[in-house]
């Protein structure tokens, strides 16, 4: 600053431009702060969610939510609602996700698991009500890309991963995870196309008949595996007509129909051909 | 002391001859003859031109003749690469879902057989969809066997030989399932072996004699390989040659028609019809084997991975023709006594090893029980129509019908998500059906077959619908008949009626006497000659005759 005062500071600084000057650097200064600042805040669903998010989630849950698990969230057990304070963010994207939440109607659907229907919202939508849910208590959150994807696994993990898979999931999903039926109509579905985040999801709140499977018994890297290996070894070339892929049961039907029927069509032609020497 | 006698010197013993030169009567007859005079080809080929009858149904038997030479020859080749053996190695071969899996020996070579061994999953394949033909031909050779009464005096042991060839070929079927050691074959050892714990007293002790010690231990996979590849194959060998040589013996049946009787058969020769026939089916039987092979994956180890007793999976089902006993247990509720410390099963056992025993056994003694219930001793070599034995047709639907609905309840878990019903609801149906359902498939077979046999009648009396509507003068119509030939009015006439034993308080007792009347009754009475002739003369007087009792409304009269 030694030039300026050398060069006289009362001479600049009444400066004729100095006023003008001044005005526009600290307009760029605001300027630039606010450009540096202001996404931040508005992105801030990945992150810490926010209190307007929060809010926007709250009005969704009184419309769409509340009639059965109550106005704050507490369940209403004659609904056979379950309280919503400490499932976290998780738990609801994946209900909302895929279509089991909200239900179309509780009475029948409660059977039926509340599956086949259409998701109707979008994805901010989702967010919000995962937000305004994860703020009421505890529970796990929606997951980060990295906590799920089966990328650049070698293919000794996603061998391992089939290992944990028969030991933890083939019981109800099917060695290939094509599903299988439940005591009293219930049924494990096929998870063949499903969504990684969705699994993981799944795995972490144990939705309707399924247990929870904490990080604390199969970590993340594990999942990370097992989706791998679902998603391989449904995708590995059959060798030819897979039959409906249900093992044994559609294989004899298949031997009786194709086989015996066809075998039984030649048995009569060769008996309806004479003796024509 | 004897002393040899004396020898004329000019006895004809004493001159050296040598045997005359046979002269063969043309070139090709040389070595026919060589074989002739060492193994006695002449009398070994003595029933080449046997003659036999010619019918489609005759044929299913073959098919299962044709599967078992099918899996001779492929399973030769799979014995070249698989390792019999429980060993724990860790996986390096090329499929990659598997790398570094500790698995057994025996199932690491199976991946090995499927992904490494050019042409190996293709006869894999083949072998195991020959299995499933194989045992489903057996099946449907046994039930044409047992509709038309083919197993009846003198084919009873033929037919105890069938049903033991038949229950061999299950525990044969179960064992080369079981060898691959996957995670489903693995289940079904678990399950057998519940089965043979749940035998009361002796249980425990016949496992560990079986398993060599505690489930699974490292001898089953061994001892199961040399009963798949020698053990059952040579009794099957034996007893097929045996059934075969019977069916010789017994010549083939055939179906009733003119000029068929008790003593003759019409049919071509063996050689070379049969041969030709027979010989291509098998061609056939081969190709259709090898298409399914090809075309249709069956028991896709590499999905199910290796065998752990500590993992699971839905859809654990036995291969077809186990699928009545898994189905008998799944729906058979919780009965079981715990006494002394002890436990009883009867909800494994009953089901299990009781209706195993249960299915032979009755297949076992029917034509015994059949042939008591009826007082029947003759020969038979003519077949029945089914409906002609209303009773035995309804007895045979009926098991027909306990053993689906057992199938069925051993897929209760794959009909529940496949319809979208609850599990516990098709359950709880089987519980139910296994009783009913045969029973009403054998009140309704009974029907059906009194029904065919009054068309029966119908048709020799008033011959066939021509489905010409012929109107007459007055304006009445009717459908004109065309009378059938005497060949087929025979064919349709020429049945055995059967009658009731009468109880005599000897030979005869009560409850034979009911059982007897049960078989006999409701059965439609055959056609007189003169019932026939009578119809004869009515069909003469034509149309008109008809159209005339149509018109006045005349219901006095039989049409």
């Amino acid at each position: 600053m030694r030039f300026l005062a050398s060069a006289g500071r009362q001479s600049l600084r009444r400066h004729k431009a100095a006023r003008p000057v001044l005005l526009a650097l600290s307009l760029f200064l605001v300027g630039a702060v606010y450009a540096a600042v202001a996404p931040a805040t508005t992105s801030s669903a990945e992150g810490a969610p926010n209190e307007q998010l929060i809010a926007q989630g709250k009005d969704l849950f009184a419309v769409n939510c509340a009639s059965c698990h109550g106005l704050n969230a507490e369940g209403l057990a004659q609904q056979g609602a379950p309280a919503l304070t400490n499932v976290g963010g998780a738990a609801v994207d994946f209900q909302v996700r895929t279509g089991r939440m909200p239900m179309g109607n509780p009475y029948t659907q409660a059977q039926g698991q509340g599956q086949g229907k259409q998701n109707t919202f979008s994805d901010d939508e989702i967010n919000a009500l995962a937000a305004y849910v994860a703020s009421l208590g505890t529970g796990p959150d929606v997951p980060t890309e990295d906590q799920y994807s089966p990328d650049g696994l070698s293919a000794e993990d996603v061998a391992r991963g089939g290992d944990l898979f028969r030991t933890n999931c083939s019981a109800c999903h099917n060695f290939k995870g094509a599903g299988g039926a439940l005591p009293n109509g219930y049924v494990a579905p096929s998870i063949e196309n499903t969504d990684p985040a969705q699994i993981w999801e799944a795995l972490r709140t144990g939705p309707g008949q399924m247990p929870v499977f904490a990080s604390g018994a199969i970590p993340d890297e594990d999942v990370k595996k097992m989706i791998a290996y679902v998603e391989q070894v449904n995708a590995t070339p059959s060798a030819g007509l897979t039959l409906g892929g249900l093992g044994p049961v559609s294989e004899g039907f298949w031997a009786w129909v194709a086989g015996i029927g066809s075998l039984v069509l030649a048995a009569i032609w060769i008996a309806t051909r004479g003796a024509r020497a | 002391m004897a002393k040899p006698a004396d020898i004329n010197p000019s006895s004809p013993a004493m001159e050296v001859r040598t045997p005359p030169k046979q002269e063969s009567p043309n070139k090709l007859a040389g070595p026919a003859t060589w074989v002739d005079e060492r193994i006695g080809l002449a009398k070994l080929l003595g029933n080449i031109r046997k003659v036999f009858p010619d019918h489609w149904s005759f044929l299913l038997g073959e098919i299962a003749l044709y599967s078992f030479v099918i899996l001779l020859l492929t399973g030769v080749f799979l014995t070249i690469w698989f390792k019999p053996s429980m060993t724990e190695v860790e996986y390096t071969g090329t499929y990659e879902l598997m790398r570094g899996i500790p698995m057994s020996e025996a199932f690491a070579s199976t991946l090995n057989l499927s992904f490494d061994i050019r042409g190996g999953l293709l006869v894999r394949q083949i072998h195991h969809w020959a299995a499933m033909l194989f045992v489903a031909a057996m099946t449907a050779h046994m039930l044409r066997v047992f509709f038309t009464g083919a197993f009846r005096k003198p084919r009873e042991l033929n037919w105890i030989i069938g049903v033991g060839l038949f229950s061999m070929a299950l525990v044969e079927g179960f064992a080369g399932y079981s060898l691959p050691d996957d995670l489903l074959s693995g289940t079904g050892l678990r399950f057998v072996d519940g089965l043979v714990r749940s035998i009361p007293l002796i249980g425990t002790w016949v496992e560990f004699f079986a398993f060599g010690g505690e489930f699974p231990g490292s001898l089953i996979i061994p001892r199961l390989y040399m009963v798949h590849i020698l053990l059952i194959p040579g009794l099957l060998l034996g007893l097929i040659s045996a059934h075969m040589a019977l069916l010789i013996y017994h010549k083939h049946t055939q179906w009733p028609g003119p000029g068929r009787t008790q003593r003759n058969i019409q049919g071509y020769p063996f050689f070379p019809i049969y041969v030709a026939k027979a010989g291509g089916f098998f061609f056939i039987v081969f190709a259709v084997a090898i298409l399914m092979g090809a075309f249709m994956q069956i028991n896709p180890v590499w999905i199910f991975g290796p065998y752990n007793p500590a993992q699971v999976t839905a859809g654990s089902q036995p291969d077809w023709y186990m699928g009545f006993v898994e189905g008998a247990i799944r729906i058979t509720p919780n009965w079981e006594w715990h006494l002394w410390g002890t436990t009883w099963s009867w909800n494994i056992f009953l089901p299990g090893v009781g209706l195993m025993g249960l299915l032979f056994t009755a297949l076992a003694v029917y034509p015994f029980i059949e042939a008591w219930i009826t007082g029947d001793t003759s020969e038979h070599h003519l077949l029945d129509r089914p409906r002609n034995a209303p009773v035995r047709t309804g007895l045979g639907v009926a098991g027909m019908a306990a053993y689906g609905m057992f199938w069925l309840a051993g897929g209760n878990d794959i009909l529940a998500t496949q319809f979208h019903v609850s599990l516990n609801a098709v359950t709880y149906f089987m519980r139910v059906a296994v009783f009913v359902v045969p029973v009403l498939a054998f009140i309704v077979t009974k029907r059906i077959c009194l029904s065919l046999q009054r068309s029966d009648v119908e048709r020799v009396l008033h011959g066939s619908e021509t489905g010409v509507i012929v109107r007459s003068p007055d304006g009445g119509y009717s459908e004109a008949h065309r009378p059938i030939s005497p060949g087929e009015a025979y064919s349709l006439t020429r049945h055995p009626q059967p009658e009731a034993l009468v109880p005599n308080g000897k030979q005869v007792g009560r409850l034979r006497g009911r059982l007897s009347r049960w078989y006999a009754q409701g059965q439609v009475p055959k056609p007189t000659a003169a019932q026939i002739a009578a119809a004869a003369d009515h069909a003469a007087v034509g149309t008109e005759h008809d159209a005339a009792a149509l018109d006045s409304g005349d219901s006095g009269e039989t049409h």
